[in-house]
């Protein structure tokens, strides 16, 4: 099945993200240029693009960790409400991106406390909300390792003595224990053996479709961006050249630039 | 203020403008409870891990009529409370005292007495490591943005991983608190029996980290509260035995070796609690043995 059928039903045509006029300059070199789009609630964009092009700009941008020289990030509210997200205070930001944001580092050490256990990674963002049952916490977490195919007797290891694919399936379930609404994924399966990234591709999968998840990932490999995502952005010098629905582009390119890069995956 | 005679420093050792600058900070820590002010911590002549951050507060705030006790583990006499309490003799000139109901400063490295201090009383505490979210988080700028943010979800993520390890919540010093309900304060390195003790407590209680730079304050009467999971409520520890010496029970003990054939015992840890108990006649299972 194309990952295209997958696209949530249109229930709800009020997007979650929207993001317009989007730039960011590093002194005068353009980091990522004028990007603007919708995401729905339970959509999965792909952010594709050779070395360079701004993919990580861009979604250091989203999840507020670098400031745009232009533009804006507006964000739908649980309550309803939409957002622009640079204008909340910091504590409301930093409130949002634990609870109802997700981030997933390609370095897991950088998205788990490597010296904690995988139980108290999963539960730190329920403790941070005020859970004080250790009990629930820990069946919470147990939960969570279970539906990421971590076998529950290695909740009391840290991640050190974790696999990288493992590393990277805790990251998630420590993001997922909150039911957020919105992940952002930067290359969450670069630097795995392929036979671990279709594993952990396939999981991703199946977490979206029941979480109704909004994915915005980014890679540089187009094989991801087909069996995951429903939509796709090429971006090109900072600059996004072409935008639709991830199955379209990729059999049928309309940039010379992305028929360039099919084509070189398809010679491989 | 006047140089004590037979000395060549000046009163307590810091010059009078350093001694402003810490009653800033100190007066800024009262007025925020359990907020880490930094000030500008001086060399004193002991080395850092001697508790030069309490002995700035004390030399701060201590004046001619001020009566001074100094203790380590409960203890006046051990080699750090001995040399703290004279180098303030030498300093300062001011009276010392073992007994804590006449002391009006009490400067402190683990131990909170067991006698109730009553208003009109400093505890200065020696403190080593003052942040409590060191432990997980050492990126300091974010440190402070927690406190600042009051996210403290962090310090339950270390008392969640004690439980998992030991199946209770192991901390037995450095027991993080609540401070008014607002600031998360590290105790540091009181044992978690006194915890309790800091509880609206009369006296004021003044924190200095040398090494760190920073000193913080529990003014009288506020409410410090140990954090906890509700199905892991915060206990202090329990001693199955009174002090085999005065017989005093609810209090810390320490264990004592009272020959090479390894018969031991357990006596008060605040000796000056226990020489007043014996001196009032109470007596325990041993009690005429000498520690
Ligand atoms: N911190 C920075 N300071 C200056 N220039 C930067 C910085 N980060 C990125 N750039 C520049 O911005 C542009 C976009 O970089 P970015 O890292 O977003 O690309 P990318 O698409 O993520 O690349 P890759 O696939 O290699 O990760 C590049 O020209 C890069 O050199
Ligand atoms: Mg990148
Ligand atoms: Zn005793």
């Amino acid at each position: 099945m194309s990952a295209a059928l997958l696209a949530p039903e249109a229930d709800d045509d009020r997007p979650l993200l929207t993001v317009s006029g989007l730039t960011k300059y590093y002194g005068e070199r353009p980091g990522c240029l004028d990007v603007g789009f919708d995401l729905h609630p339970g959509e999965v964009l792909a952010i594709v693009g050779e070395s360079g092009s701004g993919k990580s700009t861009l979604l250091s941008l989203l999840a507020c960790r670098l400031a745009p020289t232009r533009g804006t990030i507006r964000y739908r509210m649980r309550n309803g409400a939409m957002r622009d997200v640079m204008s909340l205070t910091e504590a409301e930001r930093r409130l949002l991106m634990r609870t109802d944001w997700g981030f997933v580092h390609q370095d897991a050490a950088q998205g788990l406390r490597m010296r904690v256990s995988a139980g108290a990674n999963v539960g730190e963002r329920l403790m941070a909300l005020g859970q004080r049952h250790y009990g629930d916490i820990r069946a919470q977490a147990k939960d969570w390792l279970q539906r990421v195919e971590i076998d529950t007797d290695r909740i009391d290891d840290p991640p050190r003595s974790f696999s990288g694919g493992m590393r990277q399936r805790l990251q998630i379930a420590r993001n997922l224990v909150t039911a957020p609404r919105l992940v952002l994924m930067d290359e969450p399966t670069g630097g795995l053996d392929v036979s671990v990234q279709a594993r952990l591709l396939d999981l991703l999968r199946g977490l979206v479709a029941d979480l109704g998840l909004a994915v915005v990932i980014v890679t540089h490999d187009l094989a991801v961006a087909r069996l995951v995502s429903h939509r796709l952005m090429v971006m090109r010098q900072g600059s996004v050249i072409e935008t639709g629905l991830t199955d379209q582009v990729l059999d049928d390119p309309r940039e010379p630039y992305t028929q360039l890069l099919v084509s070189s995956v398809l010679q491989v | 203020m006047n140089a004590p005679a037979a000395s060549g420093y000046n009163f307590a050792y810091l010059d009078e403008q350093t001694k402003r600058m810490i009653r800033r900070a100190i007066l800024k820590a009262i007025a925020i409870p359990g907020y880490q002010v930094p000030f500008a911590s001086r060399e004193m002549p002991m080395p850092y891990g001697w508790g030069t951050g309490g002995v700035q507060v004390t030399a701060s705030i201590i004046g001619e009529d001020d009566v001074l006790k100094v203790i380590d583990q409960g203890s006046d006499d051990t080699t750090n409370a001995v040399s703290i309490r004279k180098f303030f003799e030498k300093t300062t000139g001011v009276a010392t005292t073992t007994a804590t109901g006449e002391a009006t400063i009490i400067q402190t490295r683990h131990r909170i007495p067991e006698a109730p201090l009553t208003e009109g009383q400093v505890l200065v505490y020696q403190v080593p490591i003052p942040e409590p979210l060191r432990f997980l988080e050492p990126r300091e700028t974010e440190t402070r943005t927690m406190h600042a943010l009051e996210e403290y979800g962090l310090m339950h993520v270390k008392l969640y991983e004690d439980i998992a390890r030991h199946g209770h919540i192991a901390t037995s010093y450095d027991y993080p608190v609540m401070v008014a309900g607002r600031y998360l304060m590290d105790p540091s390195p009181t044992p978690k029996f006194d915890n309790p003790k800091m509880h609206r407590s009369a006296a004021l209680q003044l924190f200095g980290a040398g090494r760190e730079k920073r000193i913080y304050a529990i003014p009288p009467y506020t409410d410090v509260v140990s954090l906890d999971f509700e199905d892991h409520p915060f206990e202090v520890n329990r001693f199955d035995t009174p002090c085999a010496l005065c017989g005093a029970s609810g209090v810390y003990l320490d264990e004592v070796v009272l020959d090479d054939r390894g018969r031991r015992m357990f006596v008060c840890s605040d000796t000056d609690h226990c020489e007043t108990r014996r001196a009032d006649g109470h007596r325990g299972a041993d009690g005429d043995a000498t520690p």
